[in-house]
């Protein structure tokens, strides 16, 4: 018990000195995770939209399939993205493993099919009327997506914003292709498993509660948002 | 020339018809209605026009031109219609956003875009509204959003699909006035679906049945309410007595008709011993306690079965050696103390008789 309140009182001194340390890793991890949730969210958005203004074969498969990649362990896109990136692997060559570069592109990969899916799900919401009355005001097929897209903009919202939660929040994938290292690829999560393996378990509290800090200021602009 | 014409048009969802061999066409400035039961095709027919829906088979010409069945030019097309549909979608935007988007798709420039939206919000009543969400208006002014966002692209071609099927009885008056004034004003083509015919008869130049799906009759006003041409059309448009009857003698034109014991006088061309439906619409009979002397040919003597009050008229059923169905005021039916048991006279005129054929049911 006195650990965690060790812990609290030295996070409260960690964020109220402004910690040098502390504040280059939570910015660290900002830029990746919100760099990564970004660049999804570019791809995931009108892909989503693709997918859900378009009937095809396998439609209904392919929603599944995105569905059950929701929870896709950290492990499995780190240990693929590892392979791929990793020295003798095909794309050795690009000489990114190991940099905040093949972070962002691993949790990319681990947060869009939950882009993707809640995406469609959030334009499943908009009722097929609204779609006829902007076709029939003579919208072209772009109009109408970014139409629908607009009409379902809290839900579009809520989807990156999970996203960005689920990027922020993973280890496993930062772990294994970040290397951890101090002041290039450290995060808050590595940050805080690296302390609590060292026994310093103060300071992985702290940084434990730096993280749910911020996990607390997305839910509330979550909320705000779905309130309007 | 007309400017929309529809032919040979059938449409299916899976195995249940929806349209069949529909063939229309509207002229440029004219108010069409399509009138019908629920059910009967209209909202299908209207998104086929509309370009929404691709027509199982079937052709549409718009200005002349047939349109293809995919690409671009239906777009083109649609660009140049306007459809009002039954439920008013408005979109979670501001009022200003839900009126400007149309022009703002169709490329309108700023300023030209701000001046269209403020001139027809103040017509629909809505100025002042611009900056509200339009999701957090009542029905009638959502509708009058839904109108103001289509009469604001000044389209060559609006359908209305039950424009005032959800309103109280005010909005209902306000859109059918908005709308019988932009068809004048603008000369607008319209095309409008509605299930009420005294609507259909107000603003139309013309009107088509749709039963079943199946475009039964079009025509004016007078022919449609008059002259339906069969009994559906009939019943539909609240022709109440249709009676089985027999010609038994035709005087050029004037014709004496058979109904259960009972002779009658209408104005027909079928021969003797023709078959035929003689129909009366009950506005057109006329109730009085004395056998007056007047001009109509038909006066029976009868006894009232049974009167129902309908707002400000009743209706009175009576029994002249066969069944008739009369309207009058209801001042009047309670002037002559209608009620059940009352002997009185009905009367109505030959021309009052729509007489027409009886059809062969397949």
């Amino acid at each position: 018990m006195t650990e965690i309140w060790h812990g609290l009182t030295k996070a409260i001194e960690l964020i109220i000195s402004l910690d040098p340390e502390v504040m280059q890793i939570a910015g660290r991890s900002l830029r990746i995770s919100g760099t990564a949730c970004l660049l999804a969210s570019l791809i995931c958005l009108p892909l989503g939209s693709l997918i859900h203004f378009h009937q095809f074969r396998g439609k209904r498969a392919l929603t599944n399939i995105i569905q059950t990649l929701f929870s896709v362990p950290t492990v499995i896109v780190g240990l693929f993205v590892f392979v791929l990136f990793s020295r003798a692997g095909p794309l050795g060559v690009l000489g990114i493993i190991f940099t905040p570069t093949v972070m962002v592109i691993g949790q990319m990969i681990l947060i869009t099919p939950l882009l993707l899916g809640l995406t469609i799900s959030a334009l499943s919401g908009v009722s097929k009327e609204i779609v006829d009355t902007a076709t029939s005001l003579g919208a072209s097929g772009f109009q109408t997506i970014w139409l629908v897209l607009r009409e379902a903009r809290y839900a579009v919202l809520a989807a990156v914003i999970m996203g960005f939660g689920r990027a922020i929040s993973e280890v496993g994938c930062a772990l294994m292709i970040g290397g951890n290292f101090k002041g290039v690829t450290r995060v808050l999560t590595t940050a805080a498993y690296l302390e609590t393996s060292k026994g310093e378990l103060e300071l992985a509290i702290a940084l434990g509660i730096i993280l749910l800090f911020l996990a607390l200021i997305i839910n509330i602009v979550l909320n705000r948002l779905q309130q309007r | 020339m007309s400017l929309i014409k529809v032919t040979g048009l059938n449409h299916r969802y899976g195995e249940r018809a929806i349209l069949e061999n529909i063939n229309l066409s509207v002229d440029r400035g004219e108010v069409f209605a399509l009138i019908g039961p629920t059910g009967a095709g209209k909202t299908t027919l209207l998104r086929i026009i509309d370009l929404l829906e691709v027509p199982g088979a079937g052709e549409i010409y718009f200005d002349g031109k047939c349109i293809p069945r995919s690409g671009k030019q239906r777009l083109e097309i649609r660009r140049r219609m306007s459809f009002i549909h039954q439920k008013p979608q408005v979109f979670n935007l501001s009022v200003y956003d839900n009126v400007a988007c149309g022009l703002r798709w169709r490329g309108e420039g700023k300023n030209k875009t701000a001046e269209k939206v403020d001139h027809i919000l103040e017509m629909v009543g809505l100025k002042g509204y611009e900056n509200r969400n339009a999701r957090t208006l009542s029905g009638g002014e959502a509708q009058r959003v839904a109108l103001a966002r289509s009469l604001v692209l000044e389209p060559e071609v609006l359908l209305l699909d039950e424009p005032t099927a959800n309103l109280d009885p005010i909005s209902t008056a306000k859109i059918a006035q908005l709308i019988s004034y932009v068809a004048r004003q603008r000369n607008t083509t319209m095309i409008m679906a509605t299930h009420d015919m005294s609507q259909g008869q107000q603003l139309a130049d013309r009107i088509g049945v749709l039963l079943d799906g199946r475009l039964v009759q079009t025509g004016n006003v007078t022919d449609i309410f008059r002259s339906p041409q069969n009994e559906e059309v009939a019943h539909f448009v609240g022709m109440e007595n249709i009676i089985e009857s027999v010609i038994i003698a035709n005087n050029e034109g004037i014709a004496m008709v058979n109904i259960g014991g009972n002779a009658i006088q209408a104005v027909s061309n079928y021969p003797v011993g023709k078959e035929v439906y003689a129909c009366i619409r009950p506005e057109d009979i006329t109730l009085a306690l004395s056998s007056t002397q007047s001009s109509a040919r038909n006066s029976f003597q009868a006894k009232v079965s049974r009167v129902t009050t309908l707002g400000p008229l009743s209706r009175v059923e009576i029994n002249c050696g066969f069944r008739l169905v009369a309207l009058v005021t209801k001042i009047s039916a309670e002037e002559l103390n209608l009620q059940e048991g009352r002997e009185v006279y009905a009367t109505f005129k030959a021309t009052g008789v729509h007489i027409m054929e009886k059809e062969i049911r397949q």
